[in-house]
């Protein structure tokens, strides 16, 4: 059985018991904070270094295990991944609401210089 | 490199959408210990921040068996899910590898869960108890707990034109878990994820019951900006105010020697909590708090030389 935000309690399992392990992922903290992390492919190194410190699962990883961009629905928007990628130029913080007003496309060339 | 890739390809068994604070290491700490096992675990956690943020009802963040216990008793509430899965496999009812871990913050460990604690290792559980050291109450509102540093500033210990933040230098919980003769004992960082992970494989590897101390950087306690966390962690090693170690059957292994010991000031610096230390008037409380450093270090160094 799903419990849902809105059960009533005799709708609860004893123990108060969740039988869907992991659902907290319908719970979306990506609105949180107002930068957030993009990622330039280009210069990536796909060292992973980002993966391993990212509090909240926020990097994508690919079948072989590389970098696969950050996953909006859940980046709070810390700075850590930024903080500690050894390349200058493979994550950078910018404002979500620079990428409103001017586009992606435009957000990224000023900020990695169109690489 | 390629460690980290293949690591990576595994299911995270920590979910994402928790409401810990951006920036906090507690699941950076988490997700090692889970990326780096295959086992089963099960888990009993002590009442804390990760605890209450992971598992907000209905909502829970993990994909393994996970127990909410109260602020004092996760060592007890694993002690029994261990104990019986002893008799379950005595009496063939299950043929399963199953690690169990119990994890608590500072407050859960050094003060309200110590008697759990040393009763679980003194009747040798087969258990990993992984302390995720915040060093106070941060998730309650950032109270004074043992494990606050000397001076440190919190909302019980407040700095005022009298007192200056904790009078008391911090518990050595270390040296309480290896008064209890059990085979692994560690300090831990998340900035050093490898020695970490290396750790935890140990603690969970190991017959009998393992302890591990990993620091947790709290921006909102320490008052510092959520990208720090990482950073400063590893200054707390370069400071030497953090050693990294292990003491396995009673001998003790220092992990990360600075090449070169930088002063405590450095570690003080980044953080609001310590603010005071750098005011002029207070400059005999820097050189307190870097005499109990160097204490600590110097005696952790002479155990090594003697192999104890
Ligand atoms: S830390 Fe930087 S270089 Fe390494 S995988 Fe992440 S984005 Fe790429
Ligand atoms: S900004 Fe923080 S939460 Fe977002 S991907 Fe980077 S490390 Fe993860």
């Amino acid at each position: 059985m799903k419990i849902g935000e809105k059960a009533k309690w005799d709708e609860l399992l004893t123990g108060g018991v969740i039988e869907d392990p992991g659902n907290s992922v319908n719970y979306k903290t990506g609105s949180w904070g107002i930068e957030k992390p993009i990622w330039n492919k280009d210069a990536c190194i796909n060292c992973m270094f980002c993966w391993v410190y990212c509090p909240d699962s926020a990097i994508k990883v690919d079948k072989d295990g590389n970098m696969a961009g950050i996953d909006c629905d859940f980046c709070k928007g810390c700075g850590l991944c930024v903080k500690e990628c050894p390349k200058p130029n493979a994550l950078a913080m910018v404002l979500k609401a620079d990428i409103e007003k001017k586009g992606m496309d435009v957000v990224f060339k000023e900020t990695f210089g169109g690489k | 490199m390629a460690f980290l890739n293949e690591l990576a390809k595994r299911e995270e068994r920590l979910a994402p959408g928790h409401r810990l604070c951006p920036g906090c290491g507690q699941p950076i700490i988490v997700r090692a210990l889970l990326n780096i096992t295959d086992y089963e675990i099960v888990i009993a956690h002590a009442t804390g921040c990760m605890e209450v943020c992971s598992g907000l009802f209905p909502y829970t963040s993990w994909r393994v068996p996970w127990i909410h216990s109260a602020f004092e008793n996760a060592a007890a509430t694993i002690a029994g899910a261990e104990a019986m899965y002893k008799v379950w496999k005595r009496k063939g009812k299950t043929d399963k590898d199953i690690k169990f871990v119990a994890l608590a913050s500072d407050g859960g460990t050094y003060d309200i869960g110590l008697q759990a604690l040393s009763g679980a290792l003194e009747r040798w559980h087969n258990f990993l108890y992984v302390c995720i050291d915040n060093q106070a109450y941060q998730n309650t509102g950032v109270q004074r707990s043992s494990a606050s540093p000397f001076g440190s500033n919190t909302t019980t210990t407040p700095v005022g034109k009298v007192k200056k933040g904790k009078e008391q230098p911090r518990k050595d919980i270390v040296s309480i878990a290896e008064g209890h003769h059990i085979p692994y004992v560690a300090q831990g960082s998340p900035h050093a994820w490898r020695d970490l992970m290396n750790k935890m494989k140990q603690g969970l590897e190991v017959e009998g019951p393992a302890y591990l101390n990993v620091i947790q950087p709290c921006c909102l306690g320490w008052r510092f900006p959520p990208d720090m966390t990482i950073e400063v962690a590893r200054m707390s090693a370069e400071t030497c105010v953090w050693p990294l170690y292990e003491v396995i059957d009673g001998a003790i292994k220092i992990n990360y020697k600075p090449k070169k010991k930088l002063p405590i000031e450095e570690y003080f610096k980044m953080q609001g909590r310590f603010s005071h230390f750098l005011k002029p008037e207070n400059k005999d409380m820097l050189k307190e708090a870097q005499r109990l450093t160097d204490k600590q270090w110097e005696w952790l160094l002479k155990r090594e030389a003697a192999g104890l």
